[in-house]
């Protein structure tokens, strides 16, 4: 398990942060974009459960619980939004959603 | 470190709106009437803890191993979150009647949402801020899009909860990063040994991604795209309270969050982001507030330049700054939901009647409310002496003892430039002819929210030193 270098997995959670931020950035479908935010999430419990397992206290792997339960939590009410953005509208393209100008 | 019984009790302010909060689901659940029950039993829950809050303001104390502060400046930010959620059920008992969606929910989702502001603002562990804000949050995602049926409450319920959960990466990826050169989420251990971790560049960026992440939610250039279009479509009793206590719970952080910098003379390593922050808020909320005709939408362009100012507090970092940040947001808590509340009276259904020309000549229709919508514009202008006046006063004095008399000079200018959109109401309403006929049904429940927050902006600025002198005694703790 320590035989793999820290930094190995602290690349791949920054990269797939990144992708995250890209996809929120540039998809234009509400839910590739909610899957780009849950990506971000993830790969920030990477970082946690890397940074626990390596320093040797238990504190980031608690904490990667918690984050899960919340990204479970912030699912069930954002679905719940697109889904009622759709029975209005019948599209969840963000560029189509736009009533408000300024 | 075990955890005595005593230690329960001292969290009351929290079990107050917990078992409340159980209480109201059982209620929802179990009683036909509990529509007309539920508006009373949160005011009931809101004004005890409330009240608790601000007579216990001394006993001070750290509990359950370093994870919550109770007393001390936890108290005062309970105090304002709790009388702010009094004030806005009070105006939505009216309100939701006119729109048709009087769920019971809304009042337990707004019982919920300040249980997560008092967390964010007692916590004394990163994990109790993570857990206070989500919960905060997610509650003020459901609340924006309570008009379910409505298009626009949709599309500000899908754009917050969108950005919103977008800043929850960053704020998770930050604390990930903190945690990894610390090995601790403990804030007490980050204020002891602020100095060290400070050249440490991982150290750094997780706290820069965290303040990136909660400037978003204080709504600061330039990560507020979402808070015109959200202020506007959510529910104006909402849209109240997601603008005031929603920015006082998130400033509560930033201001639990770098105490070590307040208090230990550290180097204020965030100056430079933090007058950035303030300068681009203050005046591009001021600046395109002028040529807004939507009531809704200017104040919240009004709101993000009230975050630039309070901005300016931050970047001076030091403890009288501080004290006048808390007594801003205070200020700005009563004078705001006090218009929105006016806004709600106002309002007709399908969001209409939220446009400036309908204030031509209410001084006619309805004396009262133009007396208090004017004193909310002249307290939002920061015209003396509303409370307004002294929340701008003390940051500025605070910059200028930290030598940011350029910072306080561009302040002042900026608030010169909002006083004509703020004014710009009061003309319409007092020196212009009435457009169109409409009745306004003032129910009794929002006049008294908009009388009571009118009465305490005028408190708050004619006895400053009163809540002041509160705020300098705890601010250090």
């Amino acid at each position: 398990m320590s035989s793999v270098p820290m930094e190995y997995y602290l690349i791949l959670s920054a990269f797939m942060f990144i992708v995250g931020v890209t996809g929120v950035l540039i998809r234009r479908n509400a839910i590739v974009v909610f899957m780009c935010i849950e990506l971000m999430l993830n790969s920030a419990n990477l970082s946690l459960v890397t940074f626990s397992s390596y320093l040797g206290n238990p504190i980031g792997q608690i904490f990667v619980f918690f984050v899960m339960t919340v990204a479970a939590a912030e699912a069930a009410v954002g679905l719940a939004i697109i889904i009622a953005i759709f029975r209005n509208k019948l599209t969840v393209n963000i560029d189509e959603i736009n009533i408000f100008k300024w | 470190m075990p955890s005595t019984i005593n230690e329960y009790f001292q969290l009351m302010p929290f079990l107050i709106i917990g078992i409340g909060i159980i209480l109201s689901v059982v209620i929802e659940i179990s009683s036909k009437s509990s529509k007309e029950i539920l508006p009373w039993f949160s005011i009931i829950l809101f004004f005890a803890t409330a009240l608790y809050s601000i007579t216990n303001i001394s006993e001070h104390a750290v509990l359950f191993g370093g994870m919550v502060e109770v007393g001390g400046k936890p108290a005062i930010f309970n105090f304002i979150f709790n009388l702010g959620a009094m004030l806005v059920v009070m105006s939505s008992i009216g309100y939701l009647k006119k729109y048709g969606t009087y769920f019971g929910e809304y009042y337990i989702l707004i019982q919920s949402s300040v249980l997560g502001m008092m967390v964010m603002a007692g916590s004394k562990d990163i994990l109790m801020i993570f857990l206070g804000l989500e919960l905060m949050s997610i509650c003020f995602y459901v609340l924006a899009g309570i008009n379910r049926n409505k298009l626009g409450a949709n599309e500000a319920a899908m754009k917050y909860f969108l950005l919103g959960s977008f800043t929850t990466g960053f704020i998770v990826y930050g604390i990930a990063l903190i945690y990894g050169t610390t090995g601790t989420t403990s804030i007490q251990n980050l204020i002891d040994n602020f100095g060290e971790y400070s050249s440490n560049i991982i150290f750094v960026t997780g706290l820069i991604l965290f303040l990136i992440g909660f400037s978003f939610k204080i709504a600061a250039v330039p990560f507020h795209m979402w808070v015109p279009d959200v202020y506007q479509g959510s529910a104006t009793t909402v849209t109240g309270l997601m603008s005031t206590t929603g920015k006082t719970a998130a400033f509560s952080v930033l201001i639990i969050m770098l105490t070590s910098i307040f208090t230990l003379n550290s180097a204020n390593i965030f100056k430079p982001y933090f007058s950035a922050i303030a300068v681009l808020s203050m005046f591009f909320g001021s600046i395109v507030a002028i040529s807004q005709n939507n009531l809704k939408r200017m104040l919240a362009y009004s709101s993000i330049s009230h975050a630039g100012y309070m901005a300016v507090g931050l970047a001076a970092a030091n403890s009288y700054s501080i004290s006048g940040i808390i007594f801003y947001l205070a200020a700005y808590a009563f004078m705001n939901i006090g218009a929105f509340s006016v806004i709600s009276i106002i309002e007709g259904e399908n969001d209409s009647r939220t446009d400036i020309n309908v204030y031509a000549g209410l001084n006619s229709k309805n004396p009262v409310l133009a007396a208090f919508m004017a004193l909310f514009m002249f307290a939002l202008a920061g015209i003396p002496p509303m409370a307004g006046f002294f929340g701008k006063y003390y940051v500025f004095v605070g910059a200028i003892e930290s030598n940011l008399t350029w910072l306080a000079i561009l302040g002042v200018i900026s608030s010169m430039i909002s006083v004509y959109f703020y004014l710009r109401v009061i003309v319409f309403m007092y020196f212009k002819d009435a457009e169109e006929n409409f009745e306004i049904e003032v129910a009794p429940y929002s006049l008294s929210s908009v009388v009571i927050s009118g009465v305490l902006v005028l408190m708050f600025g004619l006895f400053p030193d009163m809540l002041l002198r509160l705020i300098t005694a705890v601010v250090s703790l």
